[in-house]
């Protein structure tokens, strides 16, 4: 952190400046690829953005990257960088889809979602509670077994999804969920949308940001896990018990990333498909960063994924030789400029900065 | 009978031809760990460098060339690398991190528009680096055992893999007993002191992180010209990974770190085998629970191997030579 700038200049000016210049490696990229990046770029905003409908999909997508970004954001805290958001999700599919699959004959909606929301949270915990309790008990580097558990979950969901499939279906996903476990869509208010998949999952998105900010800056517990990623030794001298921070940190963490299956599942889909998290957990990684892990920053580089998920998939049905996956190649570079190399600009900016007083 | 078609007899002959890929990463790790700067980065630089390979040597219709054009990439990300965590003095994690996700975006984006075939290269077919047959293999094939040890273990590899063994005595040396070992293995340990004695930490650093990238783009080129004869998205498949967790196995020694690698081949050429055979009490085990060996054979080595490892002292330290 650079103690000389301003607040305003660490907070506003040099992520936006980082931001530009990852953009800006992207557009030299679409450049040589032979496309235009102005007129890319056009596109991307109008399906995304200016079109209500591409709006809500924005919307949509970024109801389940809140939830991911809070999970590598509150690890983030802590000290740790869990890299394991896309396996914790998906495994926490799992834990959401069985949910649905005992209750959804028997329960009233009013209980569904709640209990496919435990479902999905305690999965999501689950799968990063071994990671959690090496780090803390055994040192194994928390960045390398989230990597391994995200292979895990990858292989086990594989052997696990093709058992749910219903007799007869050839699709590898569960059955659908009865017509009651579905998260209430935001078009039968504001039917402008379209057919959109948004739903409330947006709006639940919403509370979490709002908790994780109460919690994190504002709580005798936040207090701690901050003071655990700033100085371990200190917060260990302080009377905080490292070890206990880890593993609940983790715990929490992975459960929000499963709250991002419910988005995708109970929210669209309504079943359980291969690879339905589609790399949700690592834009997760990059909105963090982006976002330096305060809600209004996550919630806004949220809307940025969300825009470029949606707006990546209509250009690529216009300029075939930008495929959506172009949106991991914009992930790679935010997370290098955002992250590794977030002082960039520091110097330089201070300078002038100091030229102007 | 031969030996080859007993089961043991293949799986030695797959561990050595596994092994490779994570030898070259392993060492590439090596120095950049022994220098003091974390290389999570290895994943992607194998994978950058293995699409390279494949995509120049089709093109070129010469292997060689795609070898030469992996080493490039390979290194300019290893310089990239380096100037972040020395330079910027950034986060190593988030960089090697970045550095995996967008090979693996800019690796499929870049095949795609080249070579349009979902994110493949073509079949290299002649363009491949062949097995060379030792001389005299003809001679001793027909000798019962020593026939089958000459001619298909010793033997009957791909130069690489005789570059990758012989890599690790070499490795050994330049680290114990040359004066670039000594420098950097003390700016892994003390920066300061090697600065206080003269040395330039930050020289060292960047010397160490472009080896790194010129060992690693091996492991790379074996992937997709040797062992696969194609690049494929996301081939590399975790190989860095396991590389890094060879190097912590063996507590960032070469000769350990090479036998950590062994292990790992071993264990990879073991889950080939093991695909649908009749266990004895178990049965068929499912083709995905057997993925997920080499995945959770890490994480077991992690967790009973990270307590006692000992890292160079200042691993992830960013060196400021004042304050």
């Amino acid at each position: 952190m650079n103690k000389d700038l301003p607040r305003w200049a660490t907070a506003f000016a040099l992520p936006l400046l980082n931001l530009l210049s990852a953009l800006l490696v992207t557009a030299l990229v679409i450049h040589l690829l032979g496309e235009s990046p102005t007129e890319s770029l056009a596109i991307l905003i109008n399906s995304a953005v200016i079109n209500p409908e591409g709006l809500s999909y924005t919307l949509f997508y970024a109801s389940t990257f809140i939830f991911t970004g809070l999970a590598v954001s509150i690890a983030m805290e802590a000290g740790l960088f869990n890299i394991g958001a896309e396996g914790q999700m998906y495994f926490a599919g799992l834990g959401l889809t069985l949910a649905m699959l005992t209750f959804d004959s028997s329960l009233p909606a009013l209980f569904l979602i709640p209990v496919g929301m435990i479902g999905a949270a305690l999965f999501g915990a689950l799968w990063a509670f071994v990671p959690g309790y090496l780090q803390a008990k055994r040192g194994s580097h928390v960045v390398v077994t989230t990597i391994m558990f995200n292979y895990i979950a990858a292989a086990l969901m594989n052997t696990v999804i093709v058992k749910l499939v219903p007799p007869g279906e050839q699709n590898p996903a569960s059955r659908a969920f009865a017509a009651a476990a579905e998260m209430p869509r935001l078009n039968q208010w504001f039917p402008v949308l379209g057919e959109t998949p948004l739903n409330i999952s947006f709006f639940l998105a919403i509370i979490a940001l709002v908790i994780y900010g109460v919690v994190v800056s504002r709580s005798a517990w936040g207090f701690k896990l901050r003071a655990t990623g700033l100085n371990k030794h200190a917060a260990h001298y302080a009377g905080i018990r490292i070890s206990k921070m880890i593993i609940i940190v983790m715990l929490i963490s992975g459960a929000l990333a499963g709250l991002g299956s419910v988005n995708s599942i109970m929210g669209s889909t309504h079943y359980l498909s291969l690879n339905f998290v589609g790399g949700a957990g690592f834009i997760g990684i990059a909105i963090a960063l982006m976002g330096r892990q305060h809600p209004v920053g996550i919630f806004l580089s949220a809307l940025l994924f969300g825009s470029l998920t949606q707006g990546g998939f209509d250009l690529s049905l216009e300029k075939q030789n930008i495929p959506p996956e172009t949106v991991i190649l914009v992930q790679g570079l935010i997370i290098l400029f955002c992250g590794a190399m977030e002082n960039l600009y520091a110097p330089a900016l201070a300078k002038l900065l100091k030229l102007k007083k | 009978m031969t030996l080859d078609d007993l089961h043991i007899g293949s799986i030695l002959v797959s561990t050595v031809r596994n092994a490779p890929v994570l030898i070259f990463a392993g060492m590439a790790g090596l120095f950049a760990e022994r220098s003091g700067v974390i290389d999570i980065g290895l994943e992607g630089k194998i994978l950058a460098s293995a699409f390279v390979s494949a995509a120049v040597a089709f093109t070129t219709q010469n292997p060689w060339y795609g070898v030469m054009a992996g080493i490039v990439v390979s290194m300019m990300l290893a310089s990239l690398q380096a100037y972040i965590a020395i330079t910027q003095k950034g986060n190593q994690l988030v960089a090697g991190i970045a550095i995996n996700i967008a090979m693996s975006g800019l690796t499929f984006v870049v095949a795609q528009y080249i070579f349009q075939q979902g994110g493949r290269t073509p079949d290299l077919g002649q363009a491949r680096l062949f097995d060379v047959v030792l001389p005299g293999t003809a001679a001793v094939e027909g000798i019962p055992f020593i026939g089958w040890v000459y001619a298909h273990l010793i033997g009957g590899h791909s130069v690489l893999v005789y570059m990758a063994f012989a890599l690790v005595p070499l490795v050994h040396w330049i680290v114990y007993h040359s004066r670039f070992g000594l420098r950097l293995r003390a700016c892994g340990e003390n920066p300061h002191a090697a600065d206080a004695a003269g040395v330039s930490v930050e020289r060292q650093r960047y010397m160490a992180m472009l080896i790194a990238g010129f060992l690693c783009s091996f492991s790379g080129a074996y992937l997709s010209i040797v062992q696969s004869g194609f690049f494929l998205r996301d081939m590399s498949a975790g190989a860095g990974y396991l590389a890094l967790t060879a190097m912590v196995f063996g507590n960032w020694r070469p000769l350990y770190t090479f036998m950590g690698c062994l292990m790992f081949g071993f264990f990879g050429a073991v889950q080939i085998q093991i695909e649908g055979v009749e266990l004895p009490g178990i049965g068929r085990l499912p083709g995905a629970m057997i993925q997920m060996v080499p995945y959770v054979l890490t994480v077991i080595v992690l967790a009973g191997l990270m307590a006692k490892s000992v890292a160079p002292k200042s691993l992830g330290i960013p060196f400021v030579k004042s304050r």
